[in-house]
């Protein structure tokens, strides 16, 4: 059987090289062009004090033109707020602490504003995730830190992450104003093309805070997106260590219970 | 009837409550024995043997979390998607049912197709098991559609947009393509109607067509009997007194314990899926998913789960100069039947050759590239008498075979690879080789599993005890 365990030996190997093509091949899917993704720290989806942060800018900046319509406000409970902090603090519409995160945004007037409806943002961190890119917490971790001043666009705001996006910056009083710098590149690829490389950011006006408060900031607001696309992933988490710890015994009990009936057969 | 049976007068509770059951429903006793207890398999059996009882185990995940989703899930075009995230979100362990589902879906795949590739490596679909291997392949088809339905019902841009795309295939059909997709859908596009009549046959046509094949996989096995590594026949040496196979055991306990460690194994990787990766990095849940249906949105880049891109690979690949080659091929074919035919077979193998080419430029590439997908499916039904092999086991076969099915393997890899990704113009030739060395090797394996030294078979398995 030495041969069979040889070409099994081969399989694996090209199995283990197609996979890694999976991994690394992914790059073709990049939708609508941008630019390469920051990492989005993850841990901060356990750090409760960064989720209700996250709430808060969430609320405050994104839940006025933008709904979160399968997500209820008593969910809220899951990152360590009680339903009257949540009424208090995170309800502006007079809803009850039970209701779905609608907003009241004229769809005919959002068209006119944005040219489009905002798209709801419950699953956003889910949704934007892409195949050789990163997660979706990655893209609007980018997203969020790179607008920059674009007098060309009718918002007078574009992007890196999303170029010619429709949405104004929303947090540019938090961030402070800035503006890209490009460079012509010769394109690696075709030297008769030239590329229109961004380079650098230079700051216009300072905004309510540092570069790092702000990118602090939005890292826990992008927490409470990517926590709010699955509420229950922690829980998930959590509870798998334990399923696996329990199919552990389980799997070594059967396996000494089989060889305690096949030692029979000769 | 059997005759009725009395328990000794000291015997125990539990003996007299069986001899009670026994005499009212024998079948019941009669059955466990035919199958269980007193169903001989080989001893010989390997990590392969594995998938036949995991695919019973998914089968079931997937019946009882489809029994608990039913419950929650809303098949409306308005409500679907909502009901979906009610369930991941309101519903008391929606979430794990819905990931178990969803993971399962993929996974049966996996399962299936191994346990199909065993079928391959080991002859287990030669004489006496074509049946066996027909209702399995009958089985393939209903979980594919079974998928193919189930996958819309999310009501994601990525279900409505796959089904939007594979139910336009059938448009490609000559004359009555267009009716024929109308009277799929219900509608003009994919729209509610035929939300409800996917769920329809998602949750009860098809499961209903799907158990009763695999009730009748199992009983023509255990007919004819379970194949092995070796592809020995176990039933020719059968012990002269009690006329059990010598190498046979009893399928309960030496299997029943085998495969509980199986299933161990294998659910560990399903939870690690489960629990730690139910998007499967966007394979098993696609991003685009998370987004409603929109049928005024087209998705930049549509493309199958992964568990179909081998075959749509191959329906990618059949372009107008794919059809030309084909053409090249069927000539070929029919010079070849024309030389070493005999009698009216020269003349019918080069009618045939004609009107085959005839055809193939009449009708429009998109339509034969239905037909290639198709076909790459079906072709397995024809396996048992396409393989002409003198031994069953790829044990004795000629060493070049076993590259042969690797390279089989790799290139079932590939398309698949392919399928994921949007055309380009190297991946279409790439797929265009690999479609025909995959019929080739389906299409001339009358020939090659012939040719080669083959090594003698033992009489009896092969087996090192434990």
């Amino acid at each position: 059987m030495r041969t069979e365990a040889g070409v099994a030996n081969t399989m694996k190997k090209l199995i283990l090289s197609l996979l890694a093509c999976f991994a690394l091949g992914g790059p073709a899917f990049a939708a609508g062009g941008g630019i390469a993704w920051d990492k989005f720290p993850k841990e901060r989806v356990t750090d409760m004090a960064a989720l209700q942060n996250g709430a808060k800018l969430f609320v405050n900046y994104c839940l006025n033109c933008h709904s979160a319509s399968y997500m209820r406000y008593n969910r809220m409970r899951d990152i360590g707020l009680t339903e009257d902090q949540i009424k208090q603090n995170l309800v502006f519409t007079g809803v009850k602490v039970g209701d779905l995160m609608t907003n009241a945004i004229d769809p005919k007037e959002a068209k006119a504003w944005f040219g489009g409806q905002p798209p709801d943002l419950t699953l956003v961190a889910r949704s934007r995730s892409a195949i050789g890119q990163g997660s979706g917490a990655d893209y609007i971790y980018t997203y969020l830190r790179t607008y920059y001043r674009d007098e060309t666009k009718a918002t007078g705001w574009n992007n890196l992450a999303f170029p010619n996006v429709g949405m104004p910056h929303v947090l540019w009083e938090l961030q402070g104003q800035q503006r890209a710098v490009f460079v012509e590149k010769t394109d690696p690829h075709d030297p008769g093309k030239k590329l229109h490389v961004f380079e650098r950011f230079e700051p216009i006006t300072p905004g309510k805070m540092s570069q790092k408060e702000y990118n602090d900031a939005v890292a826990d607001l992008v927490a409470y997106l990517d926590w709010m696309s699955e509420p229950t992933q922690n829980q998930r988490v959590r509870l798998g260590v334990w399923v696996l710890i329990f199919l552990g015994v389980f799997t070594v009990i059967a396996w000494r219970l089989n060889a305690a009936f096949w030692k029979d057969v000769k | 009837m059997a005759e009725f049976k009395e328990a000794p007068a000291d015997a125990s509770a539990l003996q007299k409550t069986t001899v009670w059951f026994e005499n009212r429903f024998p079948t019941a006793f009669a059955e466990y024995k035919k199958h269980l207890s007193e169903y001989y398999a080989p001893k010989n059996f390997n990590v392969w043997y594995f998938f036949g009882s995991l695919a019973i185990l998914v089968l079931v995940i997937q019946i009882v979390t489809g029994i608990f989703l039913v419950m929650h899930y809303k098949p409306d075009a308005n409500l679907a998607f909502a009901s979906v995230e009610y369930i991941m979100r309101d519903v008391p362990w929606g979430w794990l049912v819905r990931y178990m589902h969803s993971t399962g879906a993929s996974a049966f795949f996996i399962v299936v197709y191994l346990h199909m590739f065993r079928g391959m490596i080991y002859g287990s679909y030669r004489k006496p098991r074509e049946l066996v291997w027909i209702f399995g392949c009958m089985i393939f088809l209903c979980l594919m559609a079974e998928a193919f339905f189930g996958y819309l019902l999310p009501w994601g841009q990525m279900s409505y947009w796959g089904a939007q795309v594979i139910v336009n295939l059938f448009a490609a059909v000559p004359f009555v393509g267009p009716d024929l997709a109308l009277l799929i859908r219900g509608d003009f596009v994919v729209g509610d109607a035929t939300l409800n009549r996917f769920f329809s046959f998602h949750v009860i046509a098809v499961p209903l067509v799907l158990i009763g094949l695999v009730v009748a996989h199992l009983l023509a096995l255990h007919d004819v009997g379970s194949n092995n590594p070796d592809g020995v026949e176990i039933k020719a040496n059968k012990d002269p007194k009690t006329g059990i196979p010598l190498d046979g055991i009893p399928f309960h306990p030496y299997y029943t314990v085998h495969d509980i460690m199986g299933v161990g194994v294998f659910l560990m990787v399903f939870s690690a899926v489960v629990f730690f990766a139910p998007e499967m990095s966007g394979y098993f849940l696609e991003a685009n998913n998370f987004i409603p249906a929109d049928p005024l949105k087209t998705p930049l880049h549509i493309a199958p789960v992964w568990y179909f891109t081998p075959f749509y690979s191959m329906l990618r690949a059949t372009t107008d100069v794919m059809v030309n080659v084909f053409v090249v091929v069927v000539a070929l074919g029919g010079i070849v039947g024309v030389l070493m035919g005999k009698g009216k077979w020269k003349v019918i193998a080069a009618v045939a050759a004609a009107v085959a080419a005839v055809l193939l430029k009449t009708f429009d590439a998109k339509f034969w590239g239905v037909v290639v997908m198709g076909a790459s499916v079906l072709i397995f039904f024809v396996l048992p008498w396409l393989d002409q092999s003198p031994v069953k086991s790829i044990r004795y076969r000629p060493t070049w075979h076993k590259y042969l099915y690797g390279v089989f393997v790799v290139y079932f890899f590939v398309l698949g690879y392919l399928g994921i990704q949007p055309p380009s113009a190297a991946g279409t030739l790439i797929s265009q080789i690999g479609t025909i060395f995959y019929f080739g090797f389906f299409v001339l394996m009358p020939v090659w599993s012939r040719i080669g030294e083959f090594k003698r078979v033992p009489d009896r398995v092969v087996f090192h005890a434990h």
